[in-house]
Order: structure tokens, then sequence, then C-alpha cells
């Protein structure tokens, strides 16, 4: 949101480098006195909580890397001698282990507003475009990462996985099998395979930072959104960012860290399979195959889809599609807040995300395999027949003049009413 | 930010003088630029590409004297389990039981034939070896291991394989019955180099 | 208490919550994957037991420990390898603890090979503190012929590698009965009811008596699976003390700085109550 610049250097080192580099003046104007809407709630703090888990998994990734042996033979051996001989390498394996799984139910909220308030919807287009790449950024490395523990389920999720894409063998014969040789680097998973993935997982964190820069740049530009939807329309609308939200986020961070500490201090195995720690077999299949729990609701969608290769583009359809989210939605109003029929629909759509993800973790047979269908049906038509139609059939309810008067209540320039006041900070 | 003027200089440098001899040389560089970038970027990605020693390793030998029928084997080639069954006179009479209309994979899947052949029995193994299947074991859904080599394994409802990622079905000719794999289990190349010894590569 | 702080306040009481809710049934759960239920009827029940490792303030119980390595010694290490450990780690903090003397004189019992020397030859001398413990078996080829076509699974980790990990570890080593009726395992097999499929390759070798306690534990299979039930989890989890330790410094960090947070939080905004946005 453009806004006058309030910085002045006071040293004269700062004025000098002001006039050659002004970097000081980016992060007073960007992060300290950006105007930023009043009534933001605590689903708003997601941002910065992902910010910070995408360093703690810099910061973890970078110290294992120094221990960390990418063979066949010395990659499960190296990970256990980081727990048990590396000094603290316990804790930063598992923080790194468990980070990954913070990071996602992190991402996975902040989409999810993302989709509440309408976040995604004009200007904010390109920045809804942004996130869902960071998205796919995450999936890519935490795949590669899980690999890389080269235990029997790391093994047999790269097999399965890079063998999705030999189906496209019934698209051009022999391309699908080329294509996955030149994946593996060989005719089966193996040690170029390994060594290829340790170098991709280090690379991709930092272009996941990258994308990170152009997602808050294409924040900045519009500003943030709000749970009313409605713009804003003038300075009484907006607080500065420090300190208001540099402490609301704070606060909300430390809660997450604290759900963080419990699963890592006390049942860093919880969200992990038990196969992973048996070494990689390449002549034995586990009888389970199972991704981490981030991935089963994609799992579930490519499971429902009985032909291979429909399966694999059902599976990249489900996270696809979400680019189109911002042309798909015909709403006038943004947030879901005033969408009294689309409320419905959104919340079976939440519902059909977690089912989804239950019916992963399943074996694909009998019940389980036709409630498969049937949510994977719904998600794809929450995106392609809901959001268009109900979005023009809908009769919004009356929006708020303004964000202060949505937090203020209407007609009270400068209101004593402290009652209504504190209605503010209502979550959702 | 104060508004800058991107408007073109009119400097008489790039004044509009023979456009169309010069707009050929711009063309022309542009076009060594995306040759040169394009050949630059080719070694980048085929070094990806199974190496030298990958494709040499590319023969295993083996003996079937000590198999017995009914017994199972596995060995190793380029990476990957070849699966040996010495099928029994029953599991044989099953196979060529089956009308190749029938299968799901109606192609051989046998390296050492033509890429049309039926999936018949005969087409399955060699000439004068029928009893043993020489396969890759390798589950053609997405790349498992099927069971029913050790003798305790669910061998499915064919008596041959049976997969146990997504339930996929092959019967005593290695041809895939049920389940989502889409082709039949693959056979290697390979040759008897005597009666009993066999060269897989 | 006003709408906007009773929503604040039971957000930070509810995280709390959450904390300690969390903490407190996933202690079960703590270290090795929880105990799955049982599917159907022909899936084994494995029984929840009761272990001093459990929960966040959970250790190990040094002298269990010592009678498992006891155990693991006198009969598991016979066809079971166990290559991520050292003879040093059994006198480190955080488990069995064995004193320094001790540990020397349990490395030198094992006869490992070194080498080569200056004349390029192998040769065999007594173990050190330093070495892995001895593997029963030069390769699984020879663990194969040796069992049947059985491969005896490395123990480093089990604890970890098993669903319901210690509880599954004592169920599988007390769980060996008679078949049931019109249940023929395989030759060479043997009839446990705690094993998936029920059929298991490794034969019961516990019976009462066959490993000596001299701390006046009761010898009996129960007591010897307990026991190297214990220690296998140490194994696989040497840290899980120093991890409950540090865990328990962080939550009381984490928590003082939530409560100083949240107060700092609604000092700030405090200037907002009631007023129009201030001018940045």
């Amino acid at each position: 949101m453009a806004h006058a610049s309030s910085y002045q250097p006071t040293s004269s080192f700062g004025q000098w480098l002001d006039a050659r580099l002004p970097v000081g003046r980016v992060m007073h104007d960007q992060f300290m006195t950006f105007p930023t809407p009043r009534n933001l709630n605590y689903w708003w703090t997601f941002g910065g909580i992902l910010t910070f888990m995408l360093a703690v998994q810099i910061a973890t990734g970078v110290v294992l890397a120094m221990h960390y042996v990418p063979t066949p033979e010395g990659a499960f051996d190296s990970v256990e001698t980081i727990m048990r001989d590396v000094n603290w390498g316990w804790l930063l394996r598992y923080s790194h282990a468990v980070g990954g799984s913070m990071f996602f139910l992190a991402a996975y909220i902040h989409t999810f507003r993302g989709l509440y308030y309408g976040s995604y919807k004009a200007p904010r287009e390109v920045l809804w475009i942004l996130g869902v790449l960071i998205l796919l950024l995450m999936i890519a490395t935490a795949f590669m990462g899980y690999s890389l523990v080269w235990g029997q389920m790391s093994f047999w999720a790269v097999t399965v996985i890079t063998n999705l894409f030999s189906s496209l063998d019934a698209v051009i014969p022999g391309l699908g099998t080329k294509l996955v040789q030149w994946i593996w680097g060989g005719f089966a998973v193996g040690a170029p395979t390994l060594n290829r993935l340790f170098s991709l997982h280090y690379l991709f964190p930092f272009l996941i930072a990258g994308v990170v820069v152009l997602h808050i740049w294409a924040l900045h530009v519009p500003g943030n959104n709000n749970p009313t939807g409605i713009d804003v329309k003038g300075p009484r609308d907006t607080v500065p960012f420090h300190p208001y939200y540099t402490i609301k986020d704070g606060f909300a961070l430390l809660m997450f860290v604290l759900l963080f500490a419990v699963l890592l201090f006390y049942a860093p195995n919880l969200l992990g399979h038990s196969d992973n720690y048996i070494p990689a077999n390449p002549l034995q299949t586990p009888p389970h195959i199972v991704p981490e729990w981030y991935f089963l609701p994609f799992y579930a969608v490519l499971r429902a889809i009985p032909n291979k290769l429909m399966g694999v583009i059902a599976l990249i359809s489900s996270i696809a599609i979400l680019f189109f989210v911002p042309w798909l939605d015909t709403s006038k109003v943004r947030s879901t807040r005033y969408r009294p029929i689309y409320k419905w629909f959104f919340w079976v759509f939440v519902v059909t995300a977690i089912v989804l993800g239950y019916l992963g973790s399943q074996p694909p047979e009998g019940w389980y395999l036709i409630f498969g269908r049937i949510f994977t049906a719904y998600y794809f038509l929450f995106f392609l027949v809901v959001m268009p139609v109900v979005g023009l059939l809908e009769k919004p309810a009356k929006l708020p003049g303004s964000i202060t008067e949505s937090v203020l209540g209407p007609d009270e320039p400068l209101p004593l009413s402290v009652p209504k006041a504190r209605q503010r900070e209502q979550v959702l | 930010m104060a508004d800058t003027d991107h408007s073109p200089a009119q400097s008489p440098l790039l004044a509009e003088d023979e456009p169309t001899r010069r707009d050929v040389i711009l063309v022309a560089a542009a076009g060594f630029a995306a040759v040169g970038a394009a050949a630059a970027l080719w070694p980048l990605l085929d070094q990806m590409n199974p190496d030298q020693s990958a494709l040499s390793v590319a023969t295993t030998e083996l003996d079937l004297a000590d198999v017995d029928p009914g017994q199972a084997i596995t060995v190793m080639w380029r990476g990957k389990p070849i699966f040996v069954r010495h099928r029994t006179d029953e599991e044989i009479a099953a196979a060529k039981a089956v009308p190749v209309d029938d299968l799901p994979d109606a192609l051989a899947r046998n390296a050492n034939l033509p890429d049309d052949a039926p999936a018949t029995d005969e087409n399955r193994t060699t000439k004068g070896h029928e009893g043993f299947l020489i396969m890759i074991g390798i589950c053609t859904h997405l790349g498992c291991i099927p069971k029913g080599q050790a003798p305790g394994d669910n061998k499915g409802d064919y008596d041959g394989w049976f997969c146990p990622c997504h339930g996929s079905q092959y019967d005593t000719a290695g041809r895939i019955r049920k389940g989502p794999a889409p082709q039949n289990l693959a056979i290697p190349p390979y040759a008897y180099t005597s009666d009993t010894k066999v060269k897989i590569g | 208490m006003t709408l906007r702080r009773s929503a604040l306040a039971g957000l930070a009481i509810a995280a709390l919550l959450v904390a300690i809710g969390a903490t407190a049934t996933l202690h079960a759960a703590d270290e090795a994957p929880a105990t799955p239920p049982a599917h159907n009827h022909d899936e084994p029940v494995i029984e929840s037991q009761s272990w001093s490792f459990n929960g966040p303030f959970g250790t190990f119980d040094r002298a269990q420990l010592q009678r498992g390595y006891r155990v693991y010694h006198d009969v598991c290490s016979t066809c079971h390898s166990m290559r991520l450990l050292s003879y040093r780690n059994l006198g480190e903090t955080g488990g069995p603890e064995f004193p320094k003397d001790a540990v020397e004189a349990l490395a030198a019992q094992a006869e490992m090979t070194d080498g080569p020397n200056d004349k390029g030859e192998m040769f065999k001398r007594p173990g050190r503190p330093s070495d892995r413990f001895r593997q029963p078996f030069p390769n699984p080829e020879t663990a194969r012929v040796a069992n049947n076509g059985a491969l005896p699974p490395d123990l480093s980790v089990m604890a970890k590698a098993r669903e319901g990990g210690p509880d599954y570890i004592h169920a599988l080593l007390t769980g060996y009965r008679d078949p049931p009726a019109g249940f023929k395992p395989a030759p060479g097999m043997h009839y446990n009811k705690a094993f998936p499929g029920h059929q298991i390759a490794m034969p019961p070798l516990l019976s009462d008596g066959v490993v000596t306690y001299t701390d006046g534990t009761k010898p009996t299979v129960d007591n010897y699976a307990r026991d190297v039930a214990a220690y296998l989890m140490w194994t696989a989890e040497p840290k899980l003390e120093e991890r409950h330790k540090l865990g328990l410094r962080v939550m009381v960090f984490l928590i003082a700085f939530a409560v100083i947070m949240y107060l700092a939080k609604r000092a700030v905004w405090a200037r907002m109550h009631g007023h129009a946005a201030p001018t940045a």
C-alpha cells in the first residue's frame, strides 16, 4: 500500500547509506509504519509464523547437511549418528522432522484463511498465485527431504511417486520410461537418485525464500485484505504494523511454538511412520505405503481414480486448480462472512479436505474407495461449480460501511462506547 | 517514487535508418543467444541420465540346475530383482488354458520377441525351457515388488504374484489379471548359454 | 470481563490447555509410534504396558536396562546384530550407566577382528569400549544360511521400527503359544499370537531361568521380555532422558514468555481502546 515515507535517518552513516542503498527506508516503510487494517484477527498471524518456520527449516537443514551422507550405504546410518553422537544432533534432527509438519500445518491454515476471506480476489490475484507456487515448492521440498532418511518408507515413496511419471507412456510410448530413468539416473531408484534428491532438497528452500520475498512484495502493493473484505478507505481504518501487529504476531507465534515444542520434546515420532526406521530394502515393499500426513488428501485423490494416467492428472489438478481460484470465484464480495450460502459449501469443503486426509491413510478398498471417490468429486465440484455458480446466484449480506465501522459500530465518529469497541478482537 | 519519463530519447544514433538490415542483425544476435543458451543447458540436463557405469553393468549369469519345480529364486540385474520360477506342470497348464483375448494386456512384453507378440504362455518363456519363467520382478503399476517368490507368500487369486501396494494380481505366466497394473510383468533380454545356464542382459 | 478480553484470555488458556492436554494424552504414544488399535479379529492385539520412560517426565530404570542388556547379550545377540551401538554407550548418561570398569569388562568379553597389521594380516583381539557391538554374522548371507533362510533383523532401532514399540516387543516375546486347531505353521515356522500373520521364523528362546539375574528380580519370561524391551527402547532412543529434561525447561520458558507476550500485546493494543486509529 503506497504511503508517504516517514523515514528520517538520524545518524550521519544512516543518511549516507540511505542515499546509496535505502534498505533502512524500505524496512521502516514496509515493516514499521506500514498501514495495516486495524481489524485483522488471529487467522492473519500465520504469515509471520510461516516465515519463522522457513527460517527454522533452513537453519536446522544447513547444519544437518554438515553431518548427513547422501549415499544408500551411508544415509540411514548418518541420520542415526546425528541422533546418537552429534552434539545436539537429536534436537536438530527432530526439529527439522517435526518442523516440516508444523510448516505444512501453518501453510494449510494460511491457505484456508485466504480462501475464507477471499484474499485471492482482485487486486490480490498475483499474491495468491505466488502463494500457491510456494505451496508447490514446499511439497516438492518435503517429498525430497523425507526420502533422504533412506528408510523403507522413504525408498518406496520415491519409487512409487517417481513411477507416476511413467504414466506418460500412455500418451507417447517410451516417454514416461525415459523420463523416469532421467529422474533416477539409472534403471532403478539408487545411489544417483539419492544424491540428486539431496542436492535439490538443499536448493529448493532458497527458491521458496525467493518466492516469499515476491509474495510479501505482492502483498505490500495492495496492502492486507481483512476479515470484512472491504477496502481500506482512509487512515482511520489502519494502524502501523509496528508495534500493533509485530506484538500480536509475536504472541501467536509463541502459541504455535508451544505446540511445536510439545511434539518435538514429547512425541517426536508421532507423525512419522515406524517403517522409516527400517533401512531401505529394494527387494521388499512394505505392506502399506502411506505418505506423510500432509500429503494424504492428495494421495486419496490419486487413488480414487482407477486409471493410472487419469489418477496422476487428478493429483496434479487438485493442486493446480488453486491457481485459477481468483477467476473461478464470481462473487462480488470477498469475505465469506457476508456470503450466507457459500459459507456452507466452504465448511463442507474444509471437512472434505480432512476426510480425504483420513481416507488417504486407509487401504483403497471397499467403502474407503467409494467415499474417496465421493469426496474427490466434491473437492473438484467446489472449485469448478460451487465457486462460479454460487457467486452469481447468492445475495450477499449487508456489508459494513467501513473497516472502522465494522469495529466501532456505525455513526460513531469518536466513540466512547467501549463494549462495542471490544468486539473488535473476536476471532472470526 | 517520482514519475520517470520512459519515452525513447531522440538520439541520432537510434534513428530508424536502414531498418531492414539492422533488424536482421538483431534477430540474428537474439538467435545466436538462444542457440547458445540451449546448447549450454543440454549438458546440465543430460548429466542426469543413466551414466556410463550404469549402462555397462548390464549382464547377470545364473545357473538353474538347482531350482526344482515349484521353487523360485530372485537375482539382481541392473539393480532390479529378476524373478525366476520353475513352474510345475499344473501351473503351465493353468497359464496355457487362458485365451489371450481375455487378458487385460494381450502383448507378451518379452524383450526377446517382437513388440507385437501376443501374450501366449509360449511367448512368455523360451522354447524348450517352458518350465522356467524369467521376469523383472517389478509391478508395472508403480514399481513395487510383488509377493509370490517365498513359500509362505500371498500369491493372489491366480497363484502367480500379488502386489501389496495396490493389489495387482499376476498369473502363473506373470500376466496381469486383476488390479491397476497396466502391463504384464516385463521379460528381460536373456539367452540360454547351456542347458541350465542363463545370461540376462 | 469484557467480550474482547475473555475471547483473548480464552484463546491463551485454550492454547495452554492444548499444550498440556497434548502432553498428557500423548505420553502413551510418547517415543514410539502409538500402539495400533486392532482393525479386525485377524490382527494381533498388543497390550499397553506401563514403562518408566513414558510420560513427559519419564526416565529409564537403570537396573532394568542393565538386566535388559544381559538378556540381549546372553540370548538375542547370538543371532541379532546391533550395529549402531558401541560398548561405550553402555556407560553413557541416560542409559544403563554401567560403571567404567564394567563397560571395559563387557567390551573385552567380545572377540573382535581387527587389522590388517603390518604383515598385512587380520588378527583377533579383545573388544574395547570404542568398538561397535560384535556382530553374530559377517554378512546377511551367512545369517540366512544359519537361520533356515530367515534374516534376523538388526535390533538397534527396533523399538521405533515396529508399531507399538516396546509394547510390541514385550507382546512378541511372550506371545508364543501352541497353534490353535486348524492352524498349521509352515515348516520351520512358529506360532506367535502377537506377530502379524502369526507365523514367525524366530523360535521361542526365552524360558524361565535361562538368564541369571543378580539383583533379585524374578527370572521369568515376562520379566526378561519387559527388561529387554526397555533396553531396546533405550538403544533406539538413547537421548530420551536428555530430551525430556530439556523439554521441561523449554516448556517453562515458553509458557512464561507467552504470558509476558500476552500482557505486552494487551498493553500495546490498549492504546487503541475506544479511539480511532492513531495516525502513524
